[in-house]
């Protein structure tokens, strides 16, 4: 594993994923992500880091303020961490090579006060106001109990169009329906959008400072809360990270449960948006159908995981329950009734005209245009991005289910429909593959907490994209505590995408754009 | 059309006949929706606000739209504006960016109305408590009438917890409607 051109030292972390670490010097920075863009690798994420503490042996963590950001290769995944010095650092620009860390770099200037050097846009983007600017919440002099309830909203500097008959439409933060809060200024012309302007960070509630108060055996109860509907993924993903950072190794049989889960999941999420995309092209008969599959579907998960969502189903060690014989041929009992359905729906779907007349070269993303902004996951999927780590870097249990990968190129709801009625075809296949490949033994190990500080890096692939989890642990004697957890979500890629899918389509429209691509607000904002 | 229709049929009513789900469930519902006509004389009207839920509530609360709660059967209604509503539903614990938006959706639902937090960050912060972006509880930044406790409730729990709410009010109600001598 070498990005091209560059001669890292890098060190492969303990995970089931191919995740490789490096800290890099500031003129490195920039030479790595050229070459990671030329070889046709992707932006995971960017994050910074704050890593002082004093006395102790840190063989792998930068000393002081770091910036970090994680690649995907067609090899793996490399984390890059380059540290900086002084109180007020910066590092140059990325978003010029990659889009997606525009915001980032804007969410990293508000928690750490380390700045995008050159960056065209350096507005506040998590911080609304709710604490002072020269204050960075994420570094470790700070204590986690420090408020300021006394500090106002800050007006945000929203880019405006001008011309004749152009007419602003201010939209949230609290939506009409019942959905998570977040700003939409769409500048319109008659029904026509010229440019939707999104502003986001309203639910940001303080999970990346939360998560060094806790301890590293239960802060997998956060991690499944930074998005409800990813309650499995984000479970998984810290858990794969705690693992690595211990390097602990999950019994066959648990590996399984948590895919059984992580599959569960995504059928449980498609179902709903399948469902609510009917709707909001007024088949309200989809909906009744599809709430119904749904409902009986997170029953059973409720029956037989004893949560109905799966919260708190992925723990530390493996995962909190397990199957019986008898609970696993309701399953694969469900998935071929579950199926059944799907198919007759689809089929609706696919002849009604009303329906397709909504969907098709609606909110339409090319796969140039996908390629370009780093669209990701299920909608990246929908514009031609052939990326699904199952396939990519499939680790068990998908190393034996050769996971068939649903892809489109139109890139409209239409495509975003297709790409879930396949995934959610294949997640019943998978998951019926699962229960009569179960192997058997114990569903939990202990885990044991690395004496020496420890990196970990968890890396999978939810059901609107990939979920990926950075955790810094500060080893013993003090309990090797959560120095830094920081967590990931598509939807950081995706939305600024949805900026470009509506230029150009009619205001009535943007409900089913932005629900085909169901970004989370939470998982963004933390 | 003919496979829609068929489909329908295939699926029958789920509200009334849906095998998994208790008596229990459907005589409560039942009662709900008397007690919702009995006490308001209309239908219940709701406004949600998610002041910073990491949305497993707000799934919740779409699934009490779902056949087998069918809450608009129930007369009750999810409504776009808080000028609109009787009462607010409101999730999450209320981030510090959310707090100014929570106060004006609460200025602008028309009096008298009432106020569920549902979940237990709603009710108590959760697991991601008060800091410097969460001010914790709903009831920290605005009046709330009844909680409903869960990580996130069932649907049938926040059902209860409208019920329950809608009870509170019936006693100044029930007074209003009485003469004067007898009140």
């Amino acid at each position: 594993m070498q990005i091209p051109g560059l001669n890292l030292d890098l060190d492969r972390l303990p995970a089931a994923l191919p995740i490789w670490h490096a800290t890099v010097s500031l003129d490195a920075w920039l030479p790595a992500a050229r070459g990671v863009a030329a070889c046709g690798g992707r932006l995971v994420a960017l994050w910074g880091s704050d890593a002082q503490s004093p006395g102790s042996q840190l063989p792998l963590l930068s000393e002081g303020l770091a910036v970090n950001v994680a690649y995907a290769l067609e090899s793996g995944l490399v984390w890059l961490a380059l540290p900086l010095a002084g109180d007020a650092p910066t590092y140059p620009d990325l978003s010029e090579i990659f889009s997606p860390a525009a915001r980032l770099q804007r969410a990293t200037a508000d928690l750490l006060g380390i700045s995008a050097q050159g960056a065209a846009d350096a507005r506040p983007w998590l911080n609304h106001g709710a604490w002072p600017r020269d204050h960075f919440p994420l570094r470790q002099s700070v204590p986690a109990g420090e408020a300021f309830p006394d500090a106002r909203q800050q007006d945000y500097a929203f880019v405006r169009v001008e011309g004749d008959g152009v007419h602003e439409i201010p939209v949230g933060p609290v939506h009409a329906g019942v959905i998570e809060p977040g700003h939409f200024r769409f500048s319109v012309v008659g029904e026509k959008v010229l440019r939707l302007e999104e502003r986001l960070g309203y639910t940001h509630k303080g999970i990346e400072k939360r998560f060094t108060q806790l301890p590293p055996l239960d802060a997998h109860r956060l991690a499944g809360r930074v998005s409800g509907d990813s309650t499995v993924a984000y479970a998984w993903a810290y858990c794969m990270a705690l693992e690595s950072a211990a390097a602990c190794d999950t019994s066959q049989r648990a590996r399984w449960l948590r895919a059984i889960l992580l599959e569960r999941e995504r059928v449980a999420n498609h179902l709903g948006d399948l469902g609510a995309l009917g709707n909001d092209a007024a088949l309200t008969f989809a909906l009744a159908q599809f709430s119904r599959l749904r409902e009986d579907w997170q029953r059973l998960s409720n029956e037989q995981f004893g949560h109905r969502l799966l919260m708190d189903c992925v723990v530390p060690g493996g995962v909190a329950r397990d199957l019986d014989p008898a609970g696993a041929a309701r399953m694969s009992g469900q998935c071929d009734a579950v199926e059944r359905e799907v198919r007759t729906m689809r089929a609706i779907y696919d002849e009604h005209a009303g329906l397709q007349d909504r969907f098709i070269a609606t909110g339409r993303v090319t796969p140039e245009l996908a390629a370009q902004l780093g669209l990701t996951g299920l909608a990246g999927r929908a514009s031609g991005r052939h990326h699904d780590l199952r396939c990519d870097h499939p680790w068990p249990p998908y190393d034996i289910l050769e996971v068939k990968m649903a892809t489109h190129r139109h890139g409209d709801v239409a495509a975003r429909v297709a790409v879930r009625f396949d995934e959610v075809l294949e997640s019943l296949r998978l998951i019926r593959a699962m229960l009569v490949t179960l192997p058997a033994g114990q569903v939990r190990v202990d885990v044991q907490l690395p004496v020496r500080p420890a990196l970990g890096a968890g890396w999978v692939e939810g059901w609107r994209g990939e979920v990926f989890v950075a955790l810094e642990l500060g080893g013993a004697p003090d309990g090797s505590p959560i120095r830094r957890c920081h967590c990931h979500d598509a939807s950081w890629q995706n939305w600024p995408v949805i900026e470009h899918a509506v230029i150009g389509n009619i205001v009535p429209d943007f409900p089913l754009i932005n629900k085909s691509f169901n970004l989370s607000y939470s998982g963004h904002d933390l | 059309m003919w496979k829609i229709i068929k489909q329908v049929a295939r699926s029958g009513i789920r509200t009334e006949t849906q095998p998994k789900s208790s008596d229990a469930l459907h005589v409560e519902a039942e009662h709900i929706q008397r007690r919702v006509l009995d006490i308001l004389g209309r239908a219940l009207t709701i406004r949600e606000v998610d002041a910073g839920s990491c949305n497993g509530c707000e799934l919740e609360i779409n699934a009490l739209s779902n056949p087998y709660y069918n809450l608009e059967g129930l007369g009750i209604k999810f409504v776009a504006s808080p000028r609109h509503a009787d009462m607010l539903l409101v999730t999450g614990p209320v981030s510090r960016n959310m707090e100014q938006a929570l106060r004006h959706t609460f200025d602008a639902t028309p009096s008298p109305k009432l106020v569920l937090a549902v979940g237990d960050c709603g009710c108590d912060g959760g697991v991601f408590g008060e800091s410097y972006a969460s001010c914790g509880r709903v009831s920290n930044i605005i009046a709330v009438d009844v909680v409903v406790p869960g990580c996130p409730p069932a649907p049938i729990e926040i059902l209860r917890g409208i019920l329950t709410a809608v009870r509170r009010i019936e006693p100044a109600r029930t007074d209003k409607r009485l003469p004067a001598t007898l009140a």
